[in-house]
């Protein structure tokens, strides 16, 4: 409708993405000072050569790798939302992320379970990342052939939390007969990370993203009409099945190859929807789609952000932090349930 | 497990028609599967002297419009984004609204007398008021045809007469041909030009002073319940 109402906020957004990007990229184990952190990315000579090699090769890798598992996450979880009419839905409560998981596990463990079966012994990022995107598809797949089955939802969820249990329990046994170093190296992996990778591997993930977002563009229309109910979205013309589809594959793209990379980042899909709806007051996903992208970015660099401990040589699993800042809100949600907005 | 059998029927441009029935016998299965909302279970539905199969989506939404009973999946619509979903079929891929589109939103918010509620979400609306907006959606898909599912079912008498009324002149004044499913016989009686009455073994199909002849309302209800009056056309209660 008046979409200038809106151009403002979207100039806001976009300047706090640039300084939280910045403030993202200045702070670090290794104290860089701020003016050489911009003169750096300006290209401009600094004082010691490593400072610009930490910026260049680590912390604009990770600041972008930040904003990609945001804003993807972000987006995926609008998808599934919308798609199955549920507020509740993202890719950790329908269990693709679970899937994800499983197949890393199974890339990681697997190895020593099937010792002798299939030679495993590729596991490199590239592999990780098929074996993780693999697990969501199949997840999804099943969630779509279940949805098609079941009208209701909340089975669906519930469905989603089986499959997260299936997968725990699945991850235990491997766990179980496995050796230590590739139970360490699965456990780092499901602590979540946006550092470590290269600039090829972020190009790989910038591509899986960007089609991601591109079919979700193509689906604005889909996706609005959705909001009436399968049956009026039909009415108004929309091929459904085509649209089903080329939705799920957005999210699958979008939740699993970002899990491949990133490992299982939670809370941000799920609740990145709802706090951009509840600040923009809006369903249009005209104004949605652009929005949950920036917001999610701007989330995920503050908990990149926070996870890195400032100044000191730890860094915190960045799992733990989109939790502990995700969890209040999806509870303050539930809270004032009666006004929220879907 | 078959309920209507042998329906035949054709609906004409510039007519409003009624499908009666009691609960179940499959009024709204009738008039989804009409709207291809539903598949249908068998039998060959034709528009236009082309099969209805043989349409696309996106063609058919230029062609017919519904109005149904199942709830919306998100009601923080505002009425006017809602309204303006009906010009969907028209609009180009992401769905900006040409002046005609707008001009057409706020002749249908003007029909059903929405404009001052255009602002308010969805969720704000009475059971009634959302009911208007879903008409005026319906409207605003401009389509040669519309279906409407108990559209005044969740009215009072004075809007259940308003939007009949309304409907009634929409489908005379612009050659639309309006279908819809209701228990209100005595106003279908009245205001309709054609009447379904759907019947396990019979169904009679016409004009409702044809019909009143035929006695097809008095087979609607068991006997020791209600009555039906020919000569006011209404129905009365077994004390």
């Amino acid at each position: 409708m008046r979409y200038t109402k809106y151009r403002f906020s979207f100039v806001l957004l976009l300047l706090s993405l640039l300084v939280c990007f910045v403030v993202n990229i200045s702070l670090g184990s290794v104290a860089i000072p701020f003016n050489a952190t911009l003169q750096s990315i300006f290209g401009g000579e600094v004082m010691h050569e490593f400072w610009s090699y930490i910026i260049w090769d680590v912390r604009i890798p990770k600041a972008l790798t930040a904003i990609l598992v945001g804003s993807g996450l972000a987006l995926s979880g609008l998808l599934m939302q919308t798609l199955f009419r549920n507020p509740l839905a993202g890719p950790f409560v329908l269990g693709i992320s679970s899937g994800a998981s499983l197949g890393a596990a199974l890339m990681i463990m697997g190895g020593s379970f099937f010792s002798g079966l299939i030679s495993f012994s590729l596991v490199n990022d590239v592999s990780m990342a098929f074996a993780a995107s693999v697990g969501s598809f199949l997840v999804l797949l099943v969630v779509v052939v279940v949805a098609y089955r079941i009208k209701d939802t909340m089975a669906l969820l519930i469905i989603g939390l089986m499959f997260g249990s299936i997968t725990a329990a699945i991850v235990s046994v491997l766990s179980y007969f496995t050796n230590a170093e590739e139970l360490q190296q699965y456990i780092y992996w499901s602590f979540g990370s946006v550092g470590n990778l290269t600039w090829q591997q972020l190009l790989l993930l910038l591509l899986i993203v960007l089609v991601g977002i591109t079919l979700s563009v193509v689906s604005i229309k889909p996706l609005n009409s959705l909001l009436l109910g399968e049956s009026y979205a039909r009415s108004l013309g929309v091929n459904l099945k085509k649209s089903r589809y080329v939705i799920i594959i957005a999210t699958g793209l979008l939740a699993g190859g970002i899990t491949a990379f990133a490992g299982p980042i939670a809370f941000i899909g799920l609740a990145v929807p709802h706090l951009t709806r509840q600040i923009f007051n809006t369903t249009d996903h005209k104004v949605l789609v652009p929005a949950v992208l920036i917001y999610g970015a701007i989330l995920m660099l503050i908990c990149d952000t926070i996870a890195q401990l400032p100044t000191s040589v730890n860094v915190l699993p960045i799992n733990a932090i989109t939790s502990i800042v995700g969890a209040p809100v999806v509870i303050w949600l539930l809270v004032r349930k009666k006004k929220m907005i879907f | 497990m078959v309920i209507a059998k042998g329906l035949n029927f054709s609906l004409l441009g510039g007519e409003i028609s009624a499908i009666i029935g009691i609960n179940g016998i499959g009024k709204s299965t009738l008039l989804r599967t009409v709207g291809k909302v539903q598949p249908k279970l068998s039998g060959t539905i034709y528009l236009n002297d082309k099969n209805l199969k043989d349409y696309n989506a996106l063609e058919l939404a230029s062609k017919i419009s519904v109005v149904l009973t199942e709830p919306l999946a998100s009601k923080n619509l505002t009425v006017l984004e809602l309204i303006s979903l009906g010009r969907q079929p028209y609009t180009n891929w992401i769905g900006k609204l040409s002046n005609k589109d707008k001009a057409k939103i706020q002749e249908a918010i003007a029909m059903v007398e929405l404009a001052e509620l255009q602002y308010k979400k969805c969720h704000e609306l009475s059971d009634g008021q959302l009911q208007r907006v879903m008409i005026a959606r319906a409207l605003a898909q401009d389509t040669a045809i519309i279906l409407l599912d108990e559209p005044t079912s969740h009215l009072d008498l004075h809007h259940k007469v308003r939007i009949l009324k309304l409907l009634k002149s929409i489908a005379h004044k612009t050659n639309k041909t309006i279908l819809f499913t209701s228990h209100e016989i005595e106003m279908a009686i009245q205001l309709c030009d054609k009447i379904l009455v759907l019947n396990k073994e019979v169904h009679d199909f016409g004009k409702p002073n044809e019909l009143i002849q035929k006695s097809a309302f008095e087979k609607l209800f068991p006997i020791d319940t209600v009555s039906f009056d020919p000569s006011t056309g209404s129905f009365k209660i077994k004390k």
